[in-house]
């Protein structure tokens, strides 16, 4: 069992976007503040803080979740992916990425992070998601500027390319 | 809106969560997928001493179907059990339901038992343990016990579970073939909790029919077949009977207006539709 005491700090190892890195937290903290604050990932925005908005979405294990409904210490020996895994080696974006870009899925960019996170696992998860599907995705994230259109057209975009180009191939399953 | 601190706890067997539940009392929290339970936390609305994780204990992580009921481990998670093949089978309700529970995202981690152990009167998962009598299995150091789902929510979001219990399953009864499921709710915004929320089956002389979003704990409800107009009255007793408040999102009054209209259109769905 392990038992980490309120007071003190504990080191913390896991896997952030396919790298090993370590740091160190108190039980309480939450999971976007340390990201943030302890890792120097910035990528992930906090907003709500109490799991309404969606801006701290990120993927554990896969899974798109809530990063401030976590503490610091659940990530131990977990592997996490946030924004910053999504572009390639060279800095080039994703394919989503690219498409928010081109259909203005994006103003002031608070909530992007953690839309294109969820997106992400919709992608690989069900390439057959329909619009209704997406919205349904969508309706997990809180978007103050764009009014959703453009994101949603972007996914479109996406997922319909993503079909045609017969979907499964390991460059496109991580390129999202 | 950061917590107070806790210790955090990570037990490695149900034992080891026990013991510990034992020792810490009132002052501990169990956490399973911590969608309620992480925003109270950051809200501070809850201060416990010690938080202890059981979201990845083996022994919680089953869906088991046996012969009348089906029974869910305190560590499975909402879409895990959207994902569960055999539910619409099982239980074609909880199949109508998942979708409106939370968010895709918060689906992910958060735990069916988390939910009924939250208690909160306008989420979807106690209404539907209270329309199917559903049970929730507690379990300390000393005792296993068996609650039934009107005696499980006591007051709002207050359950029997003493201090050094813990819910460990839930259980709800396979669907009889033969019953017609409804449900529907009125929401701000497709999964926020329910301004109110219906959920009814057909029985073998009328319709039993539950409201969430009212009272302080959801409400079930027998009925024979009615006429139409009996249907109307009964409907207008039962949304006066579940009291309601004013909030900020809707006032009592449009609330019972909810109970009656929607409650009529679900108990008739149910009703009329071919078997
Ligand atoms: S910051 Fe996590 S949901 Fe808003
Ligand atoms: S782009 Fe500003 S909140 Fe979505």
């Amino acid at each position: 069992m392990r038992l980490l005491d309120a007071d003190s700090r504990h080191t913390i190892r896991f896997q952030l976007n396919g790298k090993a890195v370590e740091g160190v937290a108190a039980p309480r903290m939450l999971a976007t503040d340390f990201l943030r604050e302890a890792l120097g990932a910035t990528g992930t925005h906090a907003g709500c803080e109490h799991g309404v908005c969606g801006a701290c979405t990120i993927r554990l294990d896969g899974k798109a979740v809530r990063a401030c409904l976590l503490y610091a210490v659940q990530l131990e020996g977990r592997n996490v992916q946030t924004v910053e895994g999504l572009a390639g080696h060279d800095e080039e974006l994703s394919a989503m990425q690219t498409a928010f870009r081109k259909h203005h899925a994006l103003q002031c960019g608070f909530c992007t992070p953690g839309i294109l996170m969820s997106l992400s696992q919709l992608l690989e998860e069900e390439p057959g998601a329909d619009e209704a599907r997406i919205r349904d995705c969508l309706s997990g994230h809180i978007c103050r500027c764009t009014g959703y259109h453009g994101i949603v057209a972007a996914a479109l975009e996406v997922f319909e390319a993503h079909r045609r180009s017969g979907g499964e191939s390991g460059r496109e399953r991580t390129d999202v | 809106m950061k917590p107070a601190p806790f210790s955090y706890a990570l037990p490695r067997t149900l034992d080891e969560a026990l013991e510990l539940l034992h020792e810490y009392g009132s002052e501990a929290r169990i956490l399973a997928g911590g969608q309620s339970l992480a925003a109270m936390l950051n809200m501070r609305l809850a201060t416990p001493k010690v938080l202890i994780d059981i979201a990845e204990l083996p022994e919680l992580q089953t869906i088991s179907r046996r012969c009348n009921h089906v029974e869910i481990g305190a560590g499975v998670t909402q879409a895990e059990l959207m994902a569960w093949p055999e539910l619409a089978d099982t239980q074609p309700l909880l199949t109508m339901i998942l979708p409106h529970v939370g968010h895709y995202q918060t689906r992910q981690r958060g735990t069916i038992c988390g939910s009924l152990a939250h208690s909160d009167p306008s989420s979807e998962l106690p209404l539907a343990l209270a329309l199917l009598q559903g049970e929730v299995v507690l379990r300390s150091k000393r005792a296993t016990r068996t609650v039934a789902a009107s005696d499980f929510q006591t007051a709002l979001m207050t359950t029997d579970v003493g201090d050094d219990e813990m819910v460990v399953a839930c259980r709800f009864p396979v669907a009889d073939g033969n019953r017609q499921f409804g449900f529907r709710e009125i929401t701000q915004r497709h999964g926020d909790f329910a301004i109110v929320a219906i959920a009814a089956h057909s029985t073998e002389n009328g319709v039993r029919l539950a409201a969430g979003g009212v009272a302080d704990v959801p409400a079930a409800i027998d009925w024979p077949r009615l006429s139409d107009r009996d249907l109307s009255d009964a409907l207008n007793d039962f949304a006066w009977q579940l009291g309601g408040n004013d909030d900020v999102h809707a006032t009592a009054r449009y609330r019972r207006d909810l109970v009656r209209r929607i409650g009529r259109t679900i108990a008739l769905e149910v009703i009329d539709a071919p078997a």
